[in-house]
């Protein structure tokens, strides 16, 4: 340790705090963080917006937003919950955990994870900016057209929508990248690719995901920006455009986006799991192949969105068939967790409690998920709140449960503080009554016809009752997450106190302090077996001493990730506003990756690429 | 240095491929369904060309055929129409597009071998082979232009516009790495003790956008409709 902090001694390195040392960050702990903040952040946002639709909808002929408003409500609270909620929330955990689960000191290239960040940030602030200048995008996250075309979007809120898209796609692509490489590259000696923590094989199923998919969503945005500002016609019928053709390119990407937002969830379980039952995950690689299955399988479901577009026999029955395939890797790593707890001493932390609940209410959503596989009962189901209660359990039920799992989990790592268990637990249980409350009655509302997406309805169609036990669970819900911030801040304040292994868990994370050093380990850990911290501990084998003469190297601070975001920021106010400024944007952009290359970084070879 | 002792602990990769490298693969798996995706758009309209309004065709006609409509030359009904692909020209330029890769390859054998001077005619020549290539695709979009085929014409116009455009701009791109590699190649320092690495690196991304247009030029222009 002494060693370390005297390699660290440069001041270039150690500057621990002010705004221009977040700025100019390259550590992957404090990019996870400013993920982690930025993600709550636009939870909080988007969760506001669920309750503004939810106040519109609790009584017929609601008063408190007008159509247009709720349109526009619906459309960014998908966005902002899916773009800035939940795969922040997930960054946030690939970048704080990734490194440290494989007994790395970062990832393969530090300066572009925080150009990553940056490109985040300005895309999710361009998508939010849509609200002040002219409108926010209004046609739902999936943006059908033609209804997305100049005729029917006459401001520019669908421009806001492709460029905000693009950006972020952008962002998502360069982090996915670099979170391969690093998982591929930088595994500590003894860290074969089946001594991988779970989590760490679904953050890489969740980067090829996304490597294959968003490509083609940003092709599909770069023809519906032509459409609207460069007069091609490929989504307008009467152009001769197709806009089926925009759902096949928007769902290629969609389907496998699901998957993307609920494997990292499923990560966490699997690594809450274990530690909470005092046993090791019931088959591990049944878990890792199920993973590998569903990424492989939802590039091959993506037309059961179109299910009533008319497709044609033979797709619907294939499309069908695959859809229904995806429930058996599911259903076998919703086994596994069972035989996880099965004969395990548990402990019932909060975190256990958001990962069994996990486990329950992601189980309902997959269920309803398999019923609408089948065409015949889509074609009943599609556009009614029964979509809207499946989707709900799949993404609140599963994704935030499992995200919060996490949170309490690693809060300690992350932090070196606890979150009190009594106020977590009062979160998990306001989340839990909160989320079944206001998403099971949906499942009526659509069995009873009341479609997707109204923004009023009137008396005396059925639908009073159960639209008003919704909104009631959507204010349990943020009154559990006011708990959860009330939480989160008193921990804040207190001094840290965590142990390195607070919860006598498993995995590399917790060989090093609470929170870890700059440099992660004081020396790069040995891996022996899968669970290396239990098997160090049960074969005697002492944490390794530090080489007196080591050096770590750590990549210094650099600003030209800020400045490369800031040149996208610049092409993407141009993309909107005047072509020069694009020019201007691309001149920084250029400028900057030239710095960026000539810059010494004073790395060992072994960080990789810049 | 004592590097040598940290490195003796953490290899430089757990699978001996320079991560930069990697990423590039990976990089160029994601461009795949790039194109992909452009080249299904360029496929599915590519059967279903409407016939033009009759104000096209009166606008368009010279010598009594009409132009800017057809990707190729055809007759429907009486009406004779010429296609816009001019395939010998665009063979030139694919034959163009080729060569710089051949270019390409003797600038990273230059620079894996230490012959400094070999590499730098060779980056030359790869980088002015693809700036010609890019004057044929200013010249071939010019020319449709003036045939009446834009991006608001039909959806071959449109699909064929974007498809290649973007692929114009990867060619630009490329071009950029190109002329930044040989500027720095003439610093005193050179490309330091890494050159083979970076110009094979960025050999990669250029054979990529290479045989990206050699599958263009195929379902483009080679394959009839």
């Amino acid at each position: 340790m002494a060693t370390a902090a005297g390699t660290l001694a440069a001041p270039a390195v150690q500057a621990p705090s002010g705004i221009w040392a977040w700025l100019t960050t390259v550590d992957h702990k404090r990019i996870g963080t400013l993920y982690g903040v930025s993600g709550m952040v636009f939870f909080v946002v988007a969760g506001i917006e669920a309750l503004l639709i939810r106040s519109q909808l609790a009584v017929p002929n609601g008063e408190v937003v007008d159509a247009d408003l709720f349109n526009a409500l619906f459309s960014m609270h998908a966005l902002t919950m899916i773009f800035l909620g939940v795969m922040p929330l997930g960054a946030a955990f690939f970048n704080w955990l990734v490194p440290l689960m494989i007994g790395a000191r970062d990832v393969a290239f530090p300066r572009l994870n925080a150009l990553s960040y940056w490109i985040f940030l300005s895309g999710a602030l361009m998508l939010n900016a849509s609200w002040l200048l002219g409108g926010a995008p209004d046609t739902g996250w999936f943006a059908y057209a033609p209804l997305t075309e100049n005729t029917y979007s006459t401001g520019r809120s669908m421009d806001f929508y492709t460029v905000s898209l693009i950006i972020l796609g952008t962002s998502s692509l360069i982090a996915s990248l670099n979170f391969i490489v690093t998982i591929i590259n930088l595994r500590a000696p003894g860290m074969t690719m089946f001594r991988l923590p779970v989590f760490v094989w679904m953050t890489m199923i969740v980067a090829w995901l996304l490597v294959l998919s968003l490509p083609v969503l940003t092709v599909g945005l770069i023809q519906l920006y032509f459409d609207r500002n460069f007069t091609t016609n490929f989504f307008i019928p009467d152009g001769g455009g197709d806009p089926v053709l925009w759902q096949h390119i928007f769902w290629i990407f969609g389907h496998p986006e699901v998957y993307v937002l609920i494997l990292p969830a499923m990560g966490i379980v699997s690594e809450v799991l274990p530690t909470f039952s005092r046993k090791p995950l019931f088959g591990y690689g049944a878990v890792v192949f199920a993973g590998i299955s569903i990424a492989i399988l939802g590039f091959a479901v993506w037309s059961h969105h179109m299910f009533t577009t008319g497709l044609g026999p033979v797709p619907r029955v294939v499309f069908s068939a695959t859809t229904m395939t995806i429930a058996v890797p599911t259903g076998v790593k919703i086994f596994n967790w069972l035989g996880t707890l099965y004969g395990g001493s548990i402990r019932f932390t909060t975190a256990m409690y958001f990962a069994v609940g996990f486990i329950a209410t992601f189980t309902v959503g997959g269920i309803s998920g398999v019923m609408h596989a089948s065409p015949p009962i889509d074609t009943q189901q599609q556009d009614t709140y029964f979509i809207v209660a499946h989707l709900h359990y799949v993404l609140f039920g599963g994704a935030i449960m499992g995200i919060f799992a996490g949170v309490y989990y690693w809060f300690p790592k992350f932090t070196g503080r606890f979150l009190s268990e009594g106020m977590g637990k009062l979160h998990f249980w306001l989340f839990f009554i909160g989320l079944n409350v206001t998403f099971f009655p949906m499942h009526f509302l659509g069995v009873s016809g009341m479609p997707r997406r109204i923004y009023t309805y009137d008396a005396g169609l059925g639908w009073e009752t159960w639209n008003f036990v919704a909104t009631l669970g959507a204010f349990t819900i943020a009154a559990g997450m006011a708990v959860f911030l009330w939480n989160f801040f008193r921990s804040m304040r207190e001094e840290p106190s965590a142990p390195d292994n607070p919860w006598d868990a498993p995995t590399l994370e917790w060989a090093t302090s609470s929170p870890p050093p700059e440099h992660d380990f004081d020396v790069v850990p040995v891996v022996r077996a899968r669970d290396p911290v239990w098997y160090d501990r049960d074969h005697g084998i002492a944490p390794p001493e530090p080489d007196p003469h080591e050096h770590i190297h750590l990549p210094p601070p650099s600003y030209y990730p800020l400045l490369i975001g800031v040149g996208f920021t610049l092409i993407g106010i141009g993309a909107l506003s005047h072509l020069a400024l694009v020019a201007l944007g691309a001149v920084v952009v250029i400028y900057g990756i030239w710095g960026w290359t000539l810059e010494p970084t004073g790395a060992e070879p072994a960080a990789g690429g810049h | 240095m004592a590097q040598a002792a940290h490195a003796a602990e953490a290899p430089h990769s757990s699978t001996g491929i320079d991560s930069r490298k990697v990423l590039m693969w990976i990089f160029l798996a994601s461009e795949c369904l790039f194109f992909g995706s452009l080249i299904a758009t360029y496929l599915v309209f590519k059967g279903d060309i409407p016939l033009p309004a009759p104000g096209f065709i009166e606008a368009h006609m010279h010598d009594g055929v009409v132009t800017g409509w057809f990707p190729t030359d055809r007759v429907v009904d009486g009406v004779e129409y010429a296609g816009v692909l001019n395939i010998p020209v665009t063979s030139a330029s694919t034959f163009v597009l080729l060569m710089s890769s051949v270019a390409m390859v003797l600038a990273v054998y230059g620079a894996q071998n230490g012959r400094l001077k070999m590499m730098k005619i060779w980056l030359l020549a790869t980088l002015l082979l693809g700036i010609i290539f890019l004057g044929f695709q200013v010249f071939e979009f010019h020319e449709f232009g003036a045939e009446g085929l834009n991006l608001a014409t039909n959806q071959f116009g449109a699909s064929f516009f974007v498809l290649t455009g973007f692929h114009g701009a990867h060619v630009t791109v490329g071009v950029l790495m190109l002329g930044s590699m040989l500027l720095a190649s003439m610093r005193r320092t050179g490309l330091g003790p890494e050159a083979g690495f970076h110009v094979e690196t960025i050999g990669l991304y250029w054979h990529f956008v290479d045989i990206v247009w050699i599958v263009i030029f195929t379902v483009v222009y080679l394959v009839p409709a």
